[in-house]
């Protein structure tokens, strides 16, 4: 029942106008953004992919092509959830606002579970923006495109589309729980979100480009590649796998910071 | 249970710094308590340590009847203010009270009785970054009173108020404590708590100077008359007169304030006469809680 609670009041914070409306707008604007310049540039031949790989008209007429947008969008939607859940997280030490929780939920754990799941809720609402918005747009720009959609509405399309949105989900839900573990770890919105985005957005990838070899072991290039469902490079299941090792250890760690640390602020 | 809070030698180090060192104090049920003491005395670690924010190094206590080692046994019946309102900026008041009514299980309809009852009705649904801080500490103490609590804790609860407010927040307490309710109030206006705190806990560098009831802290400070002689040039005269009797003097603005108990103003004023200087006043006076406070703490 407490913890019934606990998510009722997050939500009531997740849930304000201009947090709620503008991280939607600006994911609805990134899918629309990416999914638009797949379908409209597909025939330029310079491939617009991941890793410059080729898109074809062919390509998106199987049936994967339906869930195409919508899981380009995965890094920014995981980073946007870095930002969200680690702004969340270290707000209530930066603002003074922890004890007031703490006073009327003294058991700590559960409000750590509350926040969680409040937070995932607010990604799912995320990542089926994203997917409602990638899809219809592919579906707009598909004739322009010359796209068949035929095999966009067979069981095998929606199945793909299922799994597509799970992995996106995960990846989201990684990315957020990197950013929930640095905002308790650094208790500043400013430096969690500067450390996380700093660290995914730009040292991985120098990284990655310059050792190929660390790819497999860089969290963030496992949490995008779990939302590609796997790449030749490294696997999918690896990718669970290693993310979740990660995720788990490092959140063991702040939660007992969390639950032993006195708040003194 | 007779006692709403009571702690032995209740103590918190942070390196080689002891913020509180082996306090020990009761507050009774149903009454207001004052807790008084210099910035860093360690009020604020102490009233942290009470509402489970901040374990002790050592030491025991309970609150309403259950250890504090177990915080969530009497945490719903605890309303508290701590140093300053913290609430989130974006949201409106009313709105941030609806989180912490949610996050305790405490009915929404509590929310719009207690703003009306702090007189933010017509400003609730503002936002919390607009708020002035005399309205910010209202919304503090409308926060603390979400539980309908049996034990009010309030840091500094006047802090920012206009002196209209200040009264309300006095009668506010006056009401609750009429009702059961007990009352655990740290604040830097001493004659406001002398006013309303039938109880005292005062502190020093962490540790207790005196708990007990306000009266007998008073009554435990010297007495003072202060006798005035009609003429000023009898001044001098009158306060060696006074030193060859015994008695300690200090002048204050023409007067000669003598440390003496009222019963020994006729005897002092028959001196005066023998000697032939004439008294316009002779006044006993109790120091207050404030020339208390400076005379224990040193400050």
């Amino acid at each position: 029942m407490t913890m019934l609670h606990v998510i009722n009041a997050e939500l009531r914070k997740l849930r304000r106008p201009t947090l709620l409306y503008s991280t939607i707008l600006v994911v609805v604007a990134l899918t629309g953004l990416f999914t638009s310049i797949v379908f409209l540039r597909v025939e330029s031949g310079r491939g617009e992919g991941r890793r410059g790989e080729a898109i074809t008209i062919e390509t998106l007429s199987q049936a994967q092509g339906l869930a195409f947008g919508f899981k380009l969008v995965a890094f920014f939607l995981g980073i946007t959830a870095l930002c969200v859940f680690a702004s969340q997280t270290a707000q209530e030490y930066s603002l003074g606002t922890l004890r007031n929780l703490l006073v009327r939920q003294p058991a700590r754990m559960k409000i750590l579970a509350g926040k969680y799941v409040s937070m995932t809720i607010f990604a799912v609402a995320l990542v089926l923006a994203d997917a409602i918005v990638a899809v219809a747009i592919s579906y707009g720009l598909a004739g322009h495109a010359k796209v068949n959609t035929t095999a966009w509405f067979t069981a095998t399309a929606l199945a793909i589309l299922g799994k597509t949105f799970l992995n996106v989900l995960l990846a989201t839900m990684a990315y957020g729980t990197l950013g929930m573990i640095l905002g308790l770890l650094f208790r500043s919105p400013i430096s969690a979100i500067a450390t996380g985005v700093i660290w995914t957005l730009i040292l991985e990838n120098i990284l990655s480009a310059v050792v190929s070899s660390t790819t497999k072991w860089l969290p963030g290039q496992n949490f995008t590649n779990i939302s590609q469902g796997g790449s030749p490079d490294v696997s999918y299941q690896w990718s669970l796998i290693i993310s979740v090792l990660y995720l788990a250890s490092a959140f063991a760690v702040v939660a007992i910071l969390f639950k032993r640390r006195d708040v003194a602020n | 249970m007779t006692t709403a809070i009571s702690v032995q030698d209740l103590t918190k180090v942070y390196g080689d710094r002891s913020a509180v060192s082996h306090a020990t104090f009761d507050v009774p049920m149903g009454a207001v308590c004052g807790f008084v003491g210099p910035n860093g005395s360690g009020k604020t670690t102490t009233i942290r340590m009470l509402l489970g924010l901040i374990t002790p190094t050592g030491g025991t206590g309970s609150v309403l009847g259950e250890s504090i080692s177990h915080p969530e046994r009497y945490l719903s019946r605890v309303g508290a203010m701590i140093e300053g309102p913290a609430f989130y900026p974006a949201l409106s008041g009313e709105e941030n009270l609806r989180v912490l009514a949610s996050l305790g299980g405490f009915p929404q309809e509590r929310v719009e009785k207690l703003l009306e009852k702090v007189g933010l009705e017509d400003r609730g649904r503002s936002k919390f970054k607009t708020y002035s801080l005399g309205m910010k500490q209202r919304l503090g103490i409308a926060a603390a009173l979400l539980p309908e609590p049996r034990l009010l804790v309030l840091d500094e609860p006047t802090n920012g108020l206009d002196p209209s407010g200040i009264q309300e927040v006095r009668n506010l307490i006056k009401d609750l404590v009429a009702d059961g309710t007990s009352v655990f109030v740290s604040s830097h206006l001493l004659s406001e708590l002398e006013a309303i705190a039938e109880h005292i806990v005062m502190l020093r560098e962490g540790k207790v100077l005196f708990s007990g009831q306000t009266r007998d802290l008073l009554r435990s400070q010297s007495a003072i008359l202060v006798a005035k002689p009609e003429f000023a040039v009898d001044l001098s005269a009158f306060l060696s007169m006074l030193t060859k009797a015994g008695f300690e003097v200090t002048t204050d603005e023409g007067a000669a304030r003598i440390t003496a108990d009222a019963d020994l103003a006729p005897t002092i004023n028959r001196m005066a006469f023998e000697g032939g200087i004439t008294l316009s006043a002779l006044t006993p006076i109790r120091p207050t809680l404030e020339e208390t406070f400076f005379e224990m703490t040193g400050e």
